[in-house]
């Protein structure tokens, strides 16, 4: 399923808004979620899942071509744990 | 870090402020989203989001696993997992936006 679908199918539930409504609520719901990560915030769905930041250390890489040591700084990285009740669903339960 | 945790509430409070829905319907709605999003996963369709990420279902194989505090072998059984990968629009935001 791609964004345009997701869209769609919300716009069919809901016969009364506007299709350009539906996909602002669609666009707002994931920019929200961005945007808390990026100010280092946590977004915690229950059932379904917790977006999150968590930190990489620095490390000494190797350019894989060449070989060459290179230092990669540390950096955070956006993380989803699956939410029990979803992943109970993913297995049938 | 403000350490701060989002929930359904949030998202729906942006859905009412930007939409202009009332926050009944916001939070329906959000609902509405978060249960075809998973829906989709759970008939092991992949659902990719532009400029957000995929979530994916991955398929482990079933393996030994050991009770760490007893040693005791216990069978893991086969199951499916969600991965989520995020684009590289949004880890370059995430990475940006958490400069030490």
């Amino acid at each position: 399923m791609i964004r345009s679908e997701l869209i769609q199918k919300i716009a069919e539930q809901n016969p009364h808004l506007f299709q350009r409504d539906v996909e602002r609520i669609v666009t707002t719901i994931f920019e929200e979620i961005t945007g808390a990560l990026v100010q280092g915030d946590r977004v915690e769905l229950r059932g379904f899942g917790a977006f999150s930041v968590k930190k990489r250390d620095g490390r000494t890489g190797r350019n894989p071509r060449t070989g060459e040591a290179v230092e990669v700084d540390e950096k955070h990285v956006p993380f989803f744990k699956t939410g029990k009740l979803l992943r109970d669903r993913l297995n049938g339960a | 870090m403000t350490d701060k945790t989002l929930t359904r509430m949030d998202l729906a409070d942006a859905v009412h402020t930007q939409v202009g829905l009332s926050r009944n319907e916001s939070a329906e709605l959000v609902e509405s989203v978060l249960q075809e999003v998973s829906d989709a996963l759970v008939a092991g369709e992949s659902v990719k989001i532009s400029s957000f990420g995929t979530f994916s279902i991955r398929d482990k194989a079933a393996r030994v696993g050991r009770n760490p505090k007893t040693g005791e072998e216990v069978p893991i059984h086969p199951r499916r997992v969600l991965t989520f990968r995020p684009s590289h629009l949004m880890k370059d935001k995430v990475a940006a936006g958490n400069k030490p």
